[in-house]
């Protein structure tokens, strides 16, 4: 257990920034900024509120300095964290343990990213490394395509069931406004898209967007006084379990069984107990390999899990409610957009994608190539 | 056999846990693992290393992960099998092999299996690794399958 209070702080404002596509010059920062004034808004505070400030982005080197410039704010408390796309899951247990110590009261979290304007390969440059690169993998696309391959040889997964997964992404997508796709997607579709890196097609890959977006948490007895209600954090976890691909023990199980079992033991619940799942979704294996690892299911039996609509609308188990990193938004890293639809989830703001009676939402984020995973449980009660 | 230059193993395994270095701390103002492992690749050989207690360990670093007791390095066989694969394609060039590549020593690498076509490699195959320079001018060892040997 890790000493944190469960419930002891919420999340009480949301915001995306503009999604998808910006306009010619618009800046990480810039996102950032109009994320976490919306996000204020979105609770009725102010930037004059703000005394920690969380943010993680590929583009920056020195991220909360540069946001805190940009703002005008100078934080009590500040954390740049960067492990991929979970560094904003990672940055809500810092933030709880900063607000339970009193180091700050009122946390903001943001993302940014024009990935999609400056080319992935700009926005986000790799390392060079002398074990792996010479070789030309497709990074991030051929660790998870490795991934993948690894799973169907020992488990029996299918691509038809990959592709499960981003048909289900796409419907979700198509009840939210704001999703980057507005098509409908067939599993002969996925199938038939040109192979990027074998078995994983161009529909088993993640969008490149850009966008943002900001979160606020406060402690519990601050959020019970503002404009929504909270969504307070019954969980946390993290776990890291390798750098490069190369160095992962087991490519069919993931740190999530870490992370997700930290988060369980904190809130007091278990997978059965979850109303809704956001898994960071960058490739359809991630999909499967991240229920399994939290417990939806057995390991191995991800590919059957999905099969059917069953995580689609209407399914037996409502996943990615947003669209996903396949269907809705993928700004670089996209573990915050998961947060703001856990929120909302929480909150009944979803229209009619909106899940019936959702009390208790999963936010699981993933960096690097399935490297750093982290989980949040957020809950509408703490009782 | 493909025509690259470079040295080439020989088709009889060296002779697993061929010993090359005692245990002892790296001085980096004289060696670092990279250019010791390049070194060992430019004379055909597939070092990896190992603890005190015969744990493989790979990439090359200067204290063994989990413990940070020094490592000996060692010598490959070079034997091994694929432990997962993909077919990278670009859209603008040819198709070609990423494998993860289990060394029967026990430790893993990325590299890619040659001698095949790429969509053929399948995890379990047995392969053997060569050197070869490539256009950078560094010797690495990439894998052909036994069968073709």
């Amino acid at each position: 257990m890790n000493g944190l209070a469960r419930g002891s702080v919420a999340v009480v404002g949301v915001a995306e920034s503009e999604l998808g596509q910006v306009a010619a010059g618009t800046t990480p920062l810039d996102l950032m900024a109009q994320g976490v004034v919306r996000a204020l808004a979105d609770c009725g505070l102010g930037l004059s509120d703000v005394d920690g400030l969380f943010a993680a982005s590929t583009q920056l080197r020195f991220t909360t300095m540069a946001l805190a410039e940009y703002l005008g704010i100078v934080p009590r408390y500040q954390d740049s964290t960067q492990i991929g796309g979970s560094s904003f899951m990672s940055h809500i247990s810092h933030a709880m343990t900063a607000i339970e110590q009193g180091l700050c009261e009122v946390a903001v979290i943001a993302h940014g990213s024009t990935q999609r304007s400056l080319s992935r390969a700009t926005a986000s440059p790799r390392e060079f490394n002398p074990y792996e690169s010479p070789y030309r993998p497709m990074l991030p696309v051929s660790a998870y395509a490795m991934a993948a391959s690894r799973h169907m040889h020992q488990y029996g997964t299918t691509i038809e069931q990959l592709a499960e997964v981003a048909v289900a992404a796409r419907r979700w997508a198509l009840l939210n406004p704001v999703a980057w796709e507005k098509q409908p997607l067939t599993i002969a579709d996925v199938l038939k898209a040109p192979r990027v890196s074998d078995p994983l097609g161009v529909r088993d890959c993640c969008l490149v967007n850009d966008g943002g977006g900001a979160i606020v948490l406060t402690s519990a007895a601050r959020a019970r006084t503002l404009a929504k209600a909270p969504a307070y954090v019954l969980g946390v976890g993290e776990s890291l379990s390798h750098a490069s691909i190369s160095g992962m023990p087991d490519l069919t199980q993931t740190a999530a069984s870490r992370s997700g079992a930290q988060a369980y033991a904190m809130a007091g619940v278990t997978a059965a107990d979850v109303d809704v799942a956001l898994v960071y979704d960058a490739f359809t294996i991630n999909t499967v390999l991240f229920l399994e690892d939290l417990g939806f299911c057995a390991k191995g039996e991800g590919g059957a899990f999905v099969q059917g609509g069953a995580i689609g609308p209407g399914g037996r188990f409502p996943v990615n409610t947003n669209g996903g990193g396949l269907s809705y938004c993928h700004p670089g890293m996209y573990g915050l957009l998961l947060l703001v639809e856990a929120v909302r989830q929480l909150r009944g703001e979803c229209g009619v994608r909106q899940v019936p009676g959702c009390a208790l939402a999963l936010a699981h984020g993933n960096g690097g190539v399935l490297s750093s995973q982290a989980t949040v449980l957020l809950g509408s009660a703490t009782d | 056999m493909p025509s690259s230059a470079g040295q080439y193993f020989s088709h009889q395994p060296l002779g697993a846990h061929m010993i090359d270095s005692q245990f002892s701390w790296f001085d980096l103002k004289t060696e670092s693992p990279l250019a010791t492992w390049q070194a060992h690749c430019r004379e055909g050989r597939l070092a990896y290393q190992a603890t005190a207690s015969g744990r493989a360990v790979f990439h090359p670093r200067v204290v063994a992960p989990g413990s940070g007791e020094p490592l000996q390095w060692r010598i490959s066989t070079g034997l091994g099998t694929v432990y997962a694969t993909t077919v990278v394609r670009p859209r603008d060039a040819e198709p070609y092999n990423v494998a993860l590549v289990d060394l029967d020593e026990g430790f893993r690498m990325m590299s890619r299996v040659e001698g095949i076509a790429a969509q053929d490699v399948t995890i379990g195959l047995r392969v053997c690794a060569r050197m070869v320079e490539e256009s950078d001018g560094v010797t690495r060892p990439v894998f052909e399958p036994m069968a073709a040997l």
